[in-house]
C-alpha cells in the first residue's frame, strides 16, 4: 500500500493520512491482588490515557522516567498485554479486540526489540534459529531459503554468518541486541517497537545500529515508536517527541520544539539532567528531587506536582489537560 | 590540576586494588576466546575508574575475573594476579573468596532481571545479604531492607519489599540492585551500566548516591559503562578497552581533550551531541560518523594492531606488530604505533 511512497523522513513523511499506527485514549491498569481470595484491592495505572499517531517513514521518541509505562504502551499496541480501555489501529485497523486467530496477520507487521537483550532470547536455541523462527512461524519460504535470509540478516545487522550456530550465551549484550532486531526485521515488519533497543550498546555499535535502523526506515518506510530514556540519542532519531510521566502525557510536539524551547516543567527537568560528554562542561544541574510517585496511588491533580518547582495550589486538584500552544505543541500544564 | 590525575596505571603500594596482566580465556569449540588478555590497573580509595569500550571488548568479564565468578567450564583465569589490600585474591579458597565477594567488593550487574532472584522477594533478598554480614535478626535485616530500598530511592519501599523482580518496571529492578551491591558497605563497587536502563533524571540522582556514598565511606568505583557522558561527569580515569586488551588510559579531562587512540577518537565522534540544544539546525534525522566494521571475533585475532581493520590509519608496521603499551604524556598512556604523528601533543595544544 505504502510502498510506492518514498517517505521523507524530514518531512515527517508526508504520506497524507498514511498513520501506520493510532492509539487513542490507550489505559492499562494493572489489578493489585491481595490475600487468600486474590481480591482485587486496586490498580497499578501504568498507562492511563495516551494518545498518539507515527505515519509510515516517522520515529516517534517516547521518553519519561523509570516505570512511567512506556514498556507497557509498547506491549499494549502488540497486544502482548490486553488494553484497559481506548484504542489501537494499525495502518487503519482497529485491533484492539481482535482474537489471537484474526490478529496474526498484524503480528507481522508490528515487531519489538526488547530493552533486555538477555532475557528476551531463548537461551537453548542457537541465534540462527532465533533469528529464523518467526518465517518458520509463519511458514515463510522453504528451509534452505530460510537459512540464506538468516544469513543475510545476520549481516544486515553487523553479525558474522559464522555466528549463526552459537547461542546467544556466546555473545556479548550488543550482540546479543543485534540479533534481537535482526529477529524483528524477519518478516518485513511495517512498525517497530524498540524498547530501549540501544541502551545496552556502547557508543560505537550504538551510531551503528542507530544509522542501520535509520536506513532501514528510509528504505522500507517503516514507522518506529522508540522508547528510551537517552535524550541525545532520541533527539538523533526522532521525528516526534512524547514525554511521559506517570502513565499520561505530558509533552507532544516534533523534536525541534522539544529541544530548543520546551515547556513542560517536566521536560526541561529532563533536558537540563542529560549528562554532557564533555568534561570540560560543567552545568549547574536541576536534578529534580523527590521519589517518583507510586502509580498505585498517583497524586491527584498533576501527577508532577509533587516534584514540581512551579507548582501552585491548583496543580495539586486539577489535572492539566493536554493542550495544543501552536504549532501542534501539546503540553500538560496549568501555567503554559 | 584534579587530586587523582598523577595517580600511574601500574601505581604503588597504596592502591586498594591491584589487577595485573589479567588473562581470562574461555575455551569453546571454535577455539580459545581470549576475553580479557593482559590487563593490569590500580584503584585508589575513592577514586572511580571508568573502562568504556565497545561491546564484547572483555569489560564484564574483567569485572567478574575480580570477583572469580567466570563460569568453569567454559571461562577460565588463565594468568595474572588480582591484589586487594596487598592480599592476593587468586589464592583464596572459596569460602573466603565468597567472603570477599558479600564483605569487599560487591557488584551491581549488567543484567538486573537475571542476577535477582525471581521466585524471591526483593525484600528477602536484600535481607539475606545483610543477614550475611551483619549480625542481626531476620525483623532488623527486613527494616534495613526498607531503608536500602528508600536510600535508592524506589516509591513505597514498604509495599516493594513484598513483591517480586517481574513486578518492578526495568528501573526499579536496578535500583533495587544497587540496593543489594551497598547493602554490605563494600571497599569496592564495581558497576557494571548501572544506570543503563533509569532515565536521565533518576540516573543524575543515583550517580549523585554513588558519589555520595563514595565520599562518605572511601568507595573505589569501576565504573563500566557506554555512555561518555556519564564518564565525562562522574569518572576521573577512564581506561579504553578494544578485543580484551587495553588500548589507553588516562585521566578523564586528559582522555577528552588529548585522545591518543584512533579508537577512542572514534567512540568521542560516534555519539549524539543534542545538536538541538547546541543550536543547531538539523531537523532530520543525521547519519552518525561510525567506526566501521566489527570487532574482530576473539579466537582469531588479527597479528599486529588488534584494531588495524578498522584503523583508517594502518599501516604495515600496525599490521604486522603489536604496538607497546606505552606512556605517551603526563599520566596517560596508548597503545598505538602512529599516535605521536598523528595527535602528539601539537595537533590539540
Ligand atoms: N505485570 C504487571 N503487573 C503489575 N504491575 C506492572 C506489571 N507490569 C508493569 N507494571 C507496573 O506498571 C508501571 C509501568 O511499568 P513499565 O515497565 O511500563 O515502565 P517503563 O516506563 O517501561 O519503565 P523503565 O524505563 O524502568 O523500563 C510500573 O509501576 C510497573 O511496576
Ligand atoms: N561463556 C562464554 N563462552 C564463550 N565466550 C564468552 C563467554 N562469555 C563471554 N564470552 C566472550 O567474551 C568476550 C567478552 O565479553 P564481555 O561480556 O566481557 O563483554 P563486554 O565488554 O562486557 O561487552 P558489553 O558491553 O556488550 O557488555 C565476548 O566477546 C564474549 O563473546
Ligand atoms: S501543572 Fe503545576 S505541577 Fe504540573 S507541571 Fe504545571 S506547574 Fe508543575
Ligand atoms: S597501531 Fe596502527 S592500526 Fe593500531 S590504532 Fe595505531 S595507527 Fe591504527
Ligand atoms: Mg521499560
Ligand atoms: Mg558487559
Amino acid at each position: 500500500m505504502l510502498d510506492d511512497v518514498k517517505p521523507k523522513p524530514g518531512a515527517g513523511a508526508a504520506t497524507g493520512s498514511g498513520n501506520v499506527l493510532e492509539v487513542q485514549d490507550l489505559k492499562k491498569h494493572f489489578p493489585i491482588r491481595k490475600g487468600l481470595l486474590r481480591r482485587t484491592v486496586g490498580h497499578v495505572y501504568a498507562v492511563d490515557g495516551v494518545t498518539f499517531s507515527i505515519k509510515a517513514g516517522e520515529t516517534l521518541g517516547l521518553v519519561g522516567e523509570s516505570g512511567c509505562g512506556k514498556s507497557t504502551v509498547g506491549r499494549v499496541i502488540l497486544r502482548l498485554i490486553e488494553p484497559t480501555a481506548g484504542s489501537i489501529k494499525v495502518e487503519g485497523h482497529d485491533i484492539t479486540r481482535l482474537s489471537k486467530a484474526e490478529m496474526r496477520p498484524y503480528r507481522r507487521q508490528m515487531q519489538i526489540i526488547f530493552q533486555d537483550p538477555f532475557s528476551s532470547l531463548d537461551p537453548r536455541m542457537t541465534a540462527g534459529n532465533i533469528v529464523g523462527e518467526p518465517l518458520g512461524v509463519h511458514g515463510v519460504g522453504k528451509r534452505r531459503e530460510r537459512r540464506d535470509q538468516v544469513a543475510q540478516l545476520f549481516e544486515r545487522v553487523g553479525l558474522r554468518r559464522g555466528q549463526m550456530d552459537n547461542y546467544p550465551h556466546q555473545f556479548s549484550g550488543g550482540q546479543r541486541q543485534r540479533i534481537g532486531i535482526a529477529r524483528a526485521l524477519a518478516l518485513n515488519p511495517r512498525l517497530i517497537i524498540g524498547d530501549e533497543p540501544v541502551s545496552a550498546l556502547d557508543v560505537s555499535i550504538q551510531a551503528q545500529v542507530i544509522n542501520l535502523l535509520m536506513d532501514l526506515q528510509r528504505e522500507l518506510g517503516l514507522g518506529y515508536l522508540f522508547i528510551s530514556h537517552n535524550l541525545a540519542v532520541v533527539e538523533h532519531i526522532s521525528h516526534k517527541i512524547a514525554v511521559m510521566y506517570l502513565g499520561r502525557l505530558v509533552e507532544y510536539a516534533d523534536k525541534r520544539t522539544i529541544f530548543t524551547s520546551p515547556k513542560h516543567p517536566y521536560t526541561e527537568a529532563l533536558l537540563s539532567a542529560v549528562p554532557v560528554p564533555d568534561p570540560a562542561i560543567k552545568r549547574k544541574k536541576l536534578v529534580v528531587q523527590g521519589d517518583v510517585p507510586s502509580p498505585m496511588r498517583p497524586p491527584p491533580g498533576c501527577h508532577f506536582h509533587t516534584r514540581c518547582p512551579y507548582a501552585v495550589d491548583r496543580c495539586k486538584v486539577e489535572v492539566p489537560a493536554l493542550r495544543d500552544l501552536g504549532g501542534g505543541q501539546l503540553v500538560a500544564c496549568h501555567l503554559r | 590540576m584534579d587530586a587523582r590525575a598523577d595517580v600511574q596505571p601500574e601505581a604503588g603500594a597504596q592502591a586498594l586494588l591491584e589487577v595485573d596482566d589479567l588473562q581470562t580465556y574461555f575455551f569453546t569449540r571454535q577455539g580459545v576466546v581470549k576475553a580479557v588478555d593482559g590487563v593490569s590497573f590500580a584503584l585508589r580509595r575513592g577514586e572511580t575508574l571508568a573502562i568504556v569500550g565497545e561491546s564484547g571488548c572483555g569489560k564484564s568479564i574483567t569485572a567478574l575475573s575480580l570477583l572469580r565468578l567466570i563460569p568453569d567450564p567454559p571461562g577460565r583465569i588463565v594468568g595474572g594476579t588480582v591484589r586487594l589490600a596487598g592480599h592476593d585474591l587468586m589464592t583464596l579458597d572459596e569460602p573466603a573468596m565468597r567472603n570477599v565477594r558479600g564483605n569487599d567488593i560487591s557488584m551491581i550487574f549488567q543484567e538486573p532481571m537475571t542476577s535477582l532472584n525471581p521466585v524471591m522477594t526483593i525484600g528477602r533478598q536484600i535481607a539475606e545479604v545483610i543477614l550475611l554480614h551483619q549480625d542481626v535478626s531476620r525483623k532488623e535485616a527486613l527494616a534495613k531492607a526498607v531503608e536500602m530500598l528508600r536510600l535508592v530511592r524506589i516509591p513505597e519501599p514498604e509495599q516493594r519489599v513484598r513483591e517480586y523482580p517481574h513486578q518492578l518496571s526495568g528501573g526499579m529492578r536496578q535500583r533495587a540492585m544497587i540496593a543489594i551491591a551497598l547493602a554490605c558497605n563494600p571497599k569496592v563497587l564495581i558497576a557494571d551500566e548501572p544506570t543503563t536502563a533509569l532515565d536521565v533524571t533518576i540516573q543524575a540522582q543515583i550517580l549523585e548516591l554513588i558519589v555520595e556514598l563514595q565520599q562518605k565511606l572511601g568507595t573505589a568505583v569501576i565504573l563500566i559503562t557506554h555512555d561518555l557522558g556519564v564518564v565525562a561527569e562522574t569518572a576521573q580515569r577512564v581506561i579504553v578497552m578494544y578485543a580484551g586488551r587495553k588500548v589507553e588510559e588516562a585521566p578523564v579531562g586528559e582522555l577528552f581533550a588529548h585522545a591518543l587512540h584512533p579508537y577512542t577518537h572514534g567512540l568521542l565522534a560516534s555519539i549524539p551531541r543534542l545538536d538541538l540544544m547546541r543550536g543547531e539546525v538539523n531537523d532530520t534525522p543525521q547519519r552518525l560518523q561510525e567506526i566501521t566494521g566489527i570487532v574482530p571475533a576473539l579466537t582469531d585475532l588479527p597479528q599486529g594492531c588488534v584494531f588495524a581493520p578498522r584503523c583508517k590509519f594502518a599501516d604495515d608496521r600496525c599490521r604486522a606488530q603489536y604496538p607497546p603499551y606505552e606512556q605517551k604524556r603526563s599520566g596517560h598512556w596508548a597503545a598505538c604505533w602512529n599516535s605521536d604523528a598523528l595527535y602528539g601533543g601539537a595537533l590539540h595544544a
